[in-house]
Formats: C-alpha cells, sequence, structure tokens
C-alpha cells in the first residue's frame, strides 16, 4: 500500500496530559478536595494507628473517676464508667471508616451494574427493573435494616449490605441516565456493526465513559454511608459494645445530656459531623473537577 | 452622517493582539492585527478553525472568555476607542450600537421565553415599551421577512425551524438599528436551501440599512456572495485581503492559493483528478512564529520565509503578506493530481434494494421516513445521496445497515443473497461487508479507547485476526489511511477532526467491505481536511473496489466522488441516475432548487431558484406529488392529487415528475444551473 501523500505529523497537543491525569491536577488545585481530603486523612489515620496516640485505653473503665468533665488530665472528660472520651473518639473512627466504605462499594458496584443494564437495554427490562428498584428505594433504611437484621442477625456485615443495597438503586438512577445518553453515541452503532456481544459493549464500551458521574455519586454516598452507619449504631441495629463506635456512645451517653454531661455526646457527634462535612467537600472537589 | 470631512470608520483595529491564558501561560490568538471596515461596507473574515476569526469577532466588544485578554493594539468602533469605556459606556456600546449573529440559533434563542418577549425586552431596553415595543417587533418580524410575526411572536424558539431561528435572532441583532453587525458563520448549521434564504436576506437588508457587516466563515463562496472585501486569516494573522472579487479570482498569497484549490469546483470529479491539499497543520495556538506562519506548509518557502516575518505588501488597493506574492499563484500542488483510471467492467450488482419503506409511529401518527426506495449499486461505484434535512438519507443509510428495521415487504439483497432486516440476524461476513464511517468522529470513536485498541478491535472482529497477522494488518491499515505509529497510541480527543475521521475510515475498511456508507464524513472538518480525507475516500475506493453510499448536504463533494446520485425529499427519491446527468440536467425541479441554493464562487449571477417555506412534516406529507407545495415548476391541480411515477426519462435516469422529460429541458435552458 504506497502512500500518495506525505504522513501527516502527530499534532501538539499529543504531549497535553491524559484526561485522568488532568483531573488529578485539578483535583490537586481545588481548595475544597484538599481540605475534605485533610480531613478525611486525619480520621483515616486515627483509625489506623489511634491507639498509638490515645493517651488512655479506650476501653479502660476507671469507675472513680467516672463522668469526669474536661480537664487537662481528660481533654473531652470521661463518660459513665470512666473511659476516656478523647481516646474513645479518636479510636472510634474505626468501625465507620470500615463499614461505610464498604458499603458504598457494594452501593456502586450493585448501582452500576443495574444501571449499564437498564440503560443499555431500555424498553421492558428498564421498566420493569427501574420500577422494583423505585420500590425498593421507598422502603426506609431503617425497616429494611429491621428486617435485615431479625433474618441475619446483629453484624458489620449485616450493616453493609443492608446500606450497600438500600443506597444500591440511587447510583443506578445515575448510572441509567448516563448510559442513556451514551447509548445514543456513534461509537455504540459501531459496536454492533461489528457484532460485539451486550456485555462488552456494557462494560467495555460504555462503562469507561461513564466513570466520571460515578465517581461523583460514589464520593456523595459515602457521606450519606458514614451517616447512615452512625444512625444504625445509634439505634442499636449496627456496631455493638463495646466499640468505641461514635454513633454507639452517643447512643449510650444521650441520656446523659439532661444531667448536664454534655462531653459525652458533643465531642462524638462532632467528630461525626466533620467526618461527613469531610467527605461531601472531597465529594465537591471531585464533581467540580470532572465538571470542568 | 457625521460632519467631519472625513468619514469615519465603522470598526478600526490597530495591532491587535489577544492571548488566552491556558495552563498558566499567555498563548498568542490574535497577533497584530489590522484591519478597518468603512461605513456600510460588508468585510468578510475566513480560514480555517483555529486561526482566530471568532476571536475577532468576541474581541470587538470585549466580550472575551475570563483567559483571554487584549495585550496590545486599539479597537475603534465609529471613532470610539472601545479600550478606553467603562463598564457602563461598553454596555451601551453592546446594546446599541454593535449586534451579533452567531451560529447557532437555536442556542443564541431563550428556549423558555417566547420569542414575541424576547424581543420586546430590546426596545423596552432602549426605553419604548408596552403596545409600541410589541408593534417594533412585530415591524422587526417583518422585516426578515417572516410572514406570520402575530404568531410567531406567540411561540417559543424550539416551535421554529432552524432558518426561522436565525431570522429572529438577525431580527433582535437588528432591533436597535446597530451601525455594526457581526455575523460568526450564521448559516453554517443549516440545509443549502435555508442558507439561501438567510443570506438572501441578509443582502436585501444590507441595501435597507446603514450598517457595516463583518461576516466570519469558513465557507469562501458565501463569503465571496456576501461580501465587499475580504480578509484572509492564518494563525492569527492578516495574510490577504483585498475586494472580494479580486481575492477569489487573483489570490496573491500561497494560503489562499490553496485553500482554493481544495474546493472541487466546476464540477470535478474523481476519475479526473485528486484535489490539492494543504499539508501540515496549523500552527498550535501560542506558538513561537518565526518569520511567515504559513512557511512550513508552503512549497514556496524558503530560508528568508523561515526567518523573517513578511511584511503586508499593498499591492493596489490590496494586501499580501508573502515575499513571493508575484508568484504565489505558481503554488506547486501538494498532492498529485493524477489518478489512475479503473477500468470499471459491468459487474453485478453488489446491492439491490427493493421497496423499502420505514414507517415510525409518532403521536398516533405515521411517519413515513423512507417511501418506496428501490435502487442498484455496482461494484467500485459511489451513490451520493442529497436532499434537504429530514428527506430519509440517513434513516435509509441506517435501514441498509440493519441499525434500523425496514417495514415488511421490502427487501435489501447484498451480492444476490437478501439481508436479514435485523443486524442481530444478519452474519458476521454480511456484517463485516457494510460498513460505516459516520458524520461525526467524536461521537464514533468510543473517547475512552486507544486509536490502536479502536482499530484493533475491528480487525479482531471483523477481519478475524489476532496476534501477528493483526498487527501486520494493523499497520498496513494505518499506513493506508495516511496515519503513523505515533497516532496508534493516543485516544481520539488528542487528534485533530480530520485525523479522527481517517481513524474511523481505517476501522469500517477493516474487514474488507464491499460497501461502506459515508454520512456527511466531511461536514464538520475545514475544507483542506475534506480535501484529504476525499482523496483518501477516492484512493481506496480505486485500490480495494468498494462501493460508496454517500451523503452530503455539499453538492460539488457529492459531485466529485458520486457515480450516480439518488436525490431524496421526504423519504422518497424524486431522482436517480448517473452523477453527469442529474448535474448537468434536465434535472426534477427539486434539484434544480438544490443547485441553485449553493453559493458559488465564480459570480456568475443566474436567475435563482429560491424554495419557500420549511420541508413539510412527514406525518402529514402533502398529497399527489410531495414536492408539489414548494415547487417552483408546478403545473396545475394533477401536482395535487397525483402522486407522479418515478419514470425513466433517459437509460438510467428517473424523474419523479409530471413534467415531460422534453418539457423539463426546454424550462431549464431559460436557467443554465451551473454548480459549484
Amino acid at each position: 500500500m504506497s502512500a500518495v501523500q506525505s504522513t501527516s505529523p502527530v499534532p501538539d497537543d499529543t504531549r497535553r496530559r491524559g484526561p485522568l491525569a488532568e483531573v488529578f491536577y485539578s483535583l490537586l488545585r481545588s481548595r475544597t478536595f484538599l481540605v475534605g481530603l485533610a480531613i478525611v486523612l486525619f480520621w483515616v489515620a486515627c483509625a489506623l494507628f489511634g491507639e498509638h496516640f490515645a493517651p488512655y485505653d479506650p476501653l479502660a473503665d476507671d469507675i472513680i473517676n467516672a463522668l469526669a468533665p474536661p480537664s487537662s488530665e481528660h481533654w473531652f472528660g470521661t463518660d459513665q464508667i470512666g473511659r476516656d472520651v478523647f481516646s474513645r473518639v479518636i479510636v472510634g473512627s474505626r468501625d465507620i471508616l470500615t463499614v461505610a466504605p464498604l458499603a458504598t462499594l457494594l452501593a456502586t458496584v450493585a448501582g452500576t451494574a443495574l444501571g449499564l443494564i437498564t440503560g443499555y437495554f431500555r424498553g421492558l427490562v428498564d421498566d420493569v427493573v427501574s420500577r422494583i428498584l423505585e420500590a425498593f428505594m421507598a422502603i426506609p433504611v431503617v425497616i429494611v435494616a429491621l428486617l435485615a437484621i431479625v433474618a441475619l442477625g446483629t453484624s458489620k456485615t449485616t450493616v453493609i449490605v443492608v446500606i450497600g443495597l438500600s443506597f444500591a438503586p440511587i447510583i443506578a438512577r445515575t448510572v441509567r441516565s448516563a448510559v442513556l445518553a451514551e447509548r445514543e453515541l456513534d461509537y455504540v452503532a459501531a459496536a454492533q456493526l461489528r457484532h460485539e456481544s451486550a456485555l462488552h459493549t456494557m462494560f467495555v464500551e460504555i462503562l469507561p465513559n461513564v466513570i466520571p458521574p460515578i465517581l461523583v455519586e460514589t464520593t456523595v454516598r459515602l457521606g450519606y454511608a458514614i451517616f447512615a452507619v452512625a444512625t444504625l449504631s445509634f439505634m442499636g441495629f449496627g456496631i455493638q459494645p463495646p466499640s468505641p463506635d461514635w454513633g454507639l456512645s452517643i447512643s449510650n451517653n444521650y441520656g446523659m445530656i439532661g444531667g448536664g454531661f454534655w462531653w459525652t455526646v458533643l465531642f462524638d457527634a462532632l467528630a461525626i459531623a466533620s467526618l461527613v462535612i469531610g467527605v461531601n467537600l472531597a465529594a465537591d472537589g471531585v464533581h467540580g473537577a470532572l465538571n470542568d | 452622517m457625521t460632519s467631519s470631512a472625513k468619514a469615519k470608520n465603522a470598526l478600526e483595529l490597530t495591532d491587535l493582539s489577544v492571548a488566552y491564558r491556558v495552563a498558566g501561560r499567555n498563548r498568542a490568538v490574535l497577533r497584530n492585527l489590522s484591519l478597518t471596515i468603512g461605513q456600510g461596507e460588508a468585510y468578510g473574515l475566513v480560514g480555517e478553525s483555529g486561526c482566530g476569526k471568532s476571536t475577532v469577532a468576541l474581541t470587538v466588544v470585549r466580550y472575551l472568555p475570563r483567559n483571554g485578554s487584549i495585550t496590545g493594539g486599539a479597537i475603534s468602533l465609529d471613532g470610539q476607542d472601545v479600550m478606553k469605556l467603562d463598564a457602563e459606556a461598553l454596555r451601551r456600546a453592546r446594546a446599541e450600537s454593535v449586534s451579533m449573529v452567531y451560529q447557532d440559533p437555536g442556542k443564541a434563542l431563550n428556549p423558555s421565553i417566547r420569542v414575541g418577549r424576547q424581543l420586546t425586552e430590546i426596545f423596552e431596553l432602549g426605553g419604548v415599551s408596552g403596545q409600541a415595543a410589541t408593534d417594533r417587533a412585530i415591524a422587526m418580524l417583518n422585516r426578515v421577512r417572516i410572514s406570520d410575526p402575530v404568531s410567531v411572536m406567540q411561540r417559543y424558539p424550539h416551535q421554529l425551524s432552524g432558518g426561522m431561528q436565525q431570522r429572529v435572532a438577525i431580527a433582535m441583532a437588528l432591533a436597535n438599528d446597530p451601525s455594526m453587525l457581526i455575523l460568526d458563520e450564521p448559516t453554517t448549521g443549516l440545509d443549502a436551501t435555508v442558507e439561501a434564504e438567510v443570506l438572501d436576506l441578509i443582502a436585501q437588508l444590507r441595501q435597507e440599512l446603514s450598517a457595516s457587516i463583518l461576516f466570519i466563515s469558513h465557507n469562501l463562496a458565501v463569503v465571496s456572495n456576501m461580501c465587499d472585501r475580504v480578509g484572509v486569516l492564518y494563525a492569527g494573522m492578516l495574510v490577504e485581503e483585498g475586494p472580494t472579487e479580486v481575492v477569489f479570482n487573483d489570490p496573491r498569497h500561497p494560503y489562499t492559493v490553496a485553500l482554493l484549490r481544495c474546493l472541487p469546483r466546476g464540477g470535478q470529479r474523481k476519475d479526473q483528478g485528486r484535489l490539492d491539499t494543504i499539508p501540515g497543520f496549523l500552527p498550535g495556538i501560542g506558538t513561537d512564529i518565526k518569520g511567515c506562519a504559513f512557511a512550513d506548509r508552503c512549497a514556496l518557502a524558503d530560508d528568508r520565509c523561515r526567518s523573517e516575518l513578511p511584511p503586508l505588501y499593498d499591492l493596489g488597493g490590496r494586501l499580501s503578506r508573502c515575499f513571493h506574492h508575484d508568484k504565489a499563484q505558481a503554488l506547486p500542488r501538494a498532492t498529485p493530481s493524477d489518478v489512475a483510471a479503473a477500468p470499471k467492467a459491468a459487474a453485478a450488482p453488489v446491492l439491490r434494494v427493493a421497496g423499502l419503506n420505514k414507517t415510525y409511529a409518532s403521536h398516533g401518527h405515521a411517519l413515513r421516513a423512507v417511501k418506496d426506495v428501490s435502487l442498484d449499486l455496482r461494484p467500485g461505484e459511489t451513490l451520493g445521496l442529497v436532499g434537504e434535512s429530514g428527506s430519509g438519507k440517513t434513516t435509509f443509510a441506517r435501514l441498509l445497515l440493519g441499525l434500523v428495521p425496514p417495514d415488511e415487504g421490502g427487501t435489501i439483497e447484498l451480492e444476490g443473497k437478501a439481508l436479514a432486516p435485523r443486524l442481530e440476524n444478519r452474519s458476521d461476513d454480511q456484517i463485516k461487508a457494510m460498513q460505516i464511517v459516520f458524520q461525526n468522529p467524536d461521537s464514533a470513536l468510543n473517547r475512552s479507547h486507544s486509536i490502536r485498541h479502536l482499530i484493533g478491535r475491528a480487525l479482531k472482529r471483523l477481519a478475524g485476526l489476532s496476534g501477528k497477522a493483526l498487527e501486520a494488518r494493523l499497520n498496513d491499515l494505518v499506513r493506508s489511511v495516511r496515519l503513523t505509529d505515533r497516532h496508534l497510541a493516543v485516544k481520539p480527543r488528542q487528534l485533530s477532526g480530520g485525523l479522527k475521521q481517517r481513524v474511523a475510515i481505517a476501522r469500517a475498511f477493516a474487514g474488507d467491505p464491499r460497501i461502506v456508507v459515508c454520512d456527511e464524513p466531511t461536514s464538520a472538518l475545514d475544507v483542506s481536511v475534506q480535501a484529504a480525507i476525499l482523496n483518501l475516500l477516492a484512493d481506496l475506493q480505486s485500490k480495494e473496489d468498494v462501493s460508496y453510499i454517500f451523503i452530503s448536504h455539499d453538492l460539488a463533494v457529492v459531485r466529485y466522488l458520486s457515480d450516480k446520485i439518488a436525490v431524496l425529499y421526504l423519504g422518497r427519491i424524486m431522482e436517480l441516475g448517473p452523477s453527469e446527468d442529474v448535474f448537468s440536467g434536465p434535472h426534477h425541479p427539486y434539484t434544480e432548487a438544490l443547485l441553485s441554493a449553493v453559493p458559488k464562487l465564480d459570480q456568475t449571477e443566474t436567475a435563482r431558484i429560491r424554495l419557500d417555506g420549511e420541508i413539510p412534516s412527514a406525518t402529514n406529507p402533502p398529497s399527489g406529488c410531495v414536492f408539489h407545495t414548494r415547487c417552483p415548476r408546478k403545473i396545475g391541480p394533477i401536482c395535487e392529487q397525483q402522486e407522479p411515477p418515478l419514470s425513466e426519462a433517459q437509460p438510467g435516469h428517473s424523474i419523479r415528475c409530471h413534467i415531460p422529460y422534453a418539457e423539463l429541458a426546454r424550462l431549464q435552458k431559460a436557467v443554465v444551473t451551473e454548480p459549484a
């Protein structure tokens, strides 16, 4: 095959960064993302290495010093059996930071698969699956949790499954709308003109192009998952004592607020709030970077 | 108009430089650009995409994007220094003396506000309100030849066709009687027939109004018909300027010469020679340019051109920025014109379509997108499909490919074997035999995959290759579409439009197809790139003996590549025949109107035929001949009552018209339509 015409050179812009690298650099320039990330990383560090720098053993009781107000010795005071609140808050991030991300991961994987299927096949498949998902979304998480606990017993796994499956339809909806738009593009028709299987078209052709909305939705969901885990622990459905988990501690101590022992609840509540805010700030940053 | 002895110029740009800040660096977009537009003058600015045309338009009213800044020079509008205006004065200038019309009227109009309100708003800004504003809005719509302004006022933009939207946008631009009207590709997204109407309107308005016009377009023919003077922009620099007729007939800059040569003109055909191309690429924005910006792509360039910036030579009323302006037209061709004439044996048709129909259900109505289409195609032949948007060209192509199932009854035969209506039921061999090059490579190429993956996957699936054999064929294929190994590792977005389209072509050719459908493959490309793609398609055809179904709204392009033409209107074939017969006529009145609508570079002003109104809705097509509502040659009630048959007027040339062939010949002799 002889070339009639000299080959054209690659234009300058091939030396530009790839799209992922570009997103990465714009994340590094986003103050919102960096602040959020710092907060999240702080709690991750606490979860991983908390016991090494917590001043006391978070599980050790000290009845004589029970319900001591914040002091130089106990910065955040002590709870009703004398455990150091500061140490418990630091180590308390461990359970929530394993359960919430795993639940979000489950929700993302299940939601992405469902969204791809409904968006790709459209028609009857979409109608049936989407109605089921909507019905599912109408049931409050707490009710689902109650049922699941009756069926499966209380454990971290139950919490992960309950939250994961409750969030999956929400992610599925986001993915579906992105897939519907992608499906109209000619590369999908080109794949059909190569007799590609539906699975190949969904997962190799379409999936890489809907990653950005999935990433945004996942980070947003992570914030909600943290909140949901804390809520379930507070209600006694989730993480069990003697874990220093925040939601659980609030649940154990909130009766004391009336007695003026605010420190047993406030710091755990602030910890939950700060983690949720951190994740949401990071999610905002991701959203901004992907939609520039 | 002014009391001063010397009339003020409408617009004066002096040594204007503009830069965009990208990745922390200022990149020059306009470089010392000077131009002057006199009172009432229409000035055309042409050049390929990326050369800074739209930046000029935005700069005039200091409306640059946030990362853009004016780094030097002066702008004077009606004698007013735009650079010195404060925010309020600038607002007033934008509101009162300059108006802009953009390419996409659908985006320029607010979709949630009625047309009337959008118009009266402008008058209210000028202090007129209530009934007076409404009256003026109606008068304005009348002025842009909208026949029923009162009802149009009540409508939302999406309820208007593209041509009507652009008229409304022009009405809005003219509302305050601006002294300067900037038109940025005002007809680019429109059909040829609608484009012709809008251009006629602008030409008529020019005679009624005093406004000066800055007309920006990549379409040289449009500019040549609309403008008094033209400036050719290259890499943000003015390379040539002069009276339109002079510049286009006697260009003095190699870039202008090359641009004009890229266009298929005077009925040029693929077997008569290849189009010329411009090698290389426009320098990226912000590149340091020593010497002449065009030197890298210019066969006339010598050492001086590469080291020293040529001045704008004044050649008596015209300017050229070239040391060799005296011999610019001696520019050697970048692509040899010669072609090996492929002897064509009369083989059996590769494709035979009979009685193909497609009906969509649309709100309870039947929408007949394709009606009773029959034709056949021989190996190595190109069938050109022409017609306005909505005529069923793309639907027909999708029916052939099996992407859309046709109504029962019709047949599609590939090499003598009937094809299943649905893609899923076709064999792998049938699938690879018919492929497509889509209009928009951004949509057709998966942006997540590398070029190697895109072409390799097609080879694997369509040619059944793997391993070393695949690698070898991949290299062959890549070279045959004139890409190099360096392109393989990158993603589509890192390539220019022309290169992307080459990848799409390589992919379509992966399985040695018998037929390739080309759906407007060059409509998104610049003329120099278009020429290269058309040459490539012609070369591949003569080498591989593949047949094309070539869809395009650009009749000159269709004529260059096609052996046979089918003219579609409302899903029906109105005319079918050998390309030369269809173009030279006598032809169907619709074909005649289409040909007449095309703006031509050679300004041989012929009596023009204009189609009124829009293509009717396919849910409710006119009775009798579907074209009778717009037909300039309608003969009487028979046209409204009886659908004429597609009858063979001459061997191989069929026309669907009640007017006898001889009569058409006599009628059309009076108006010789010379296609672009």
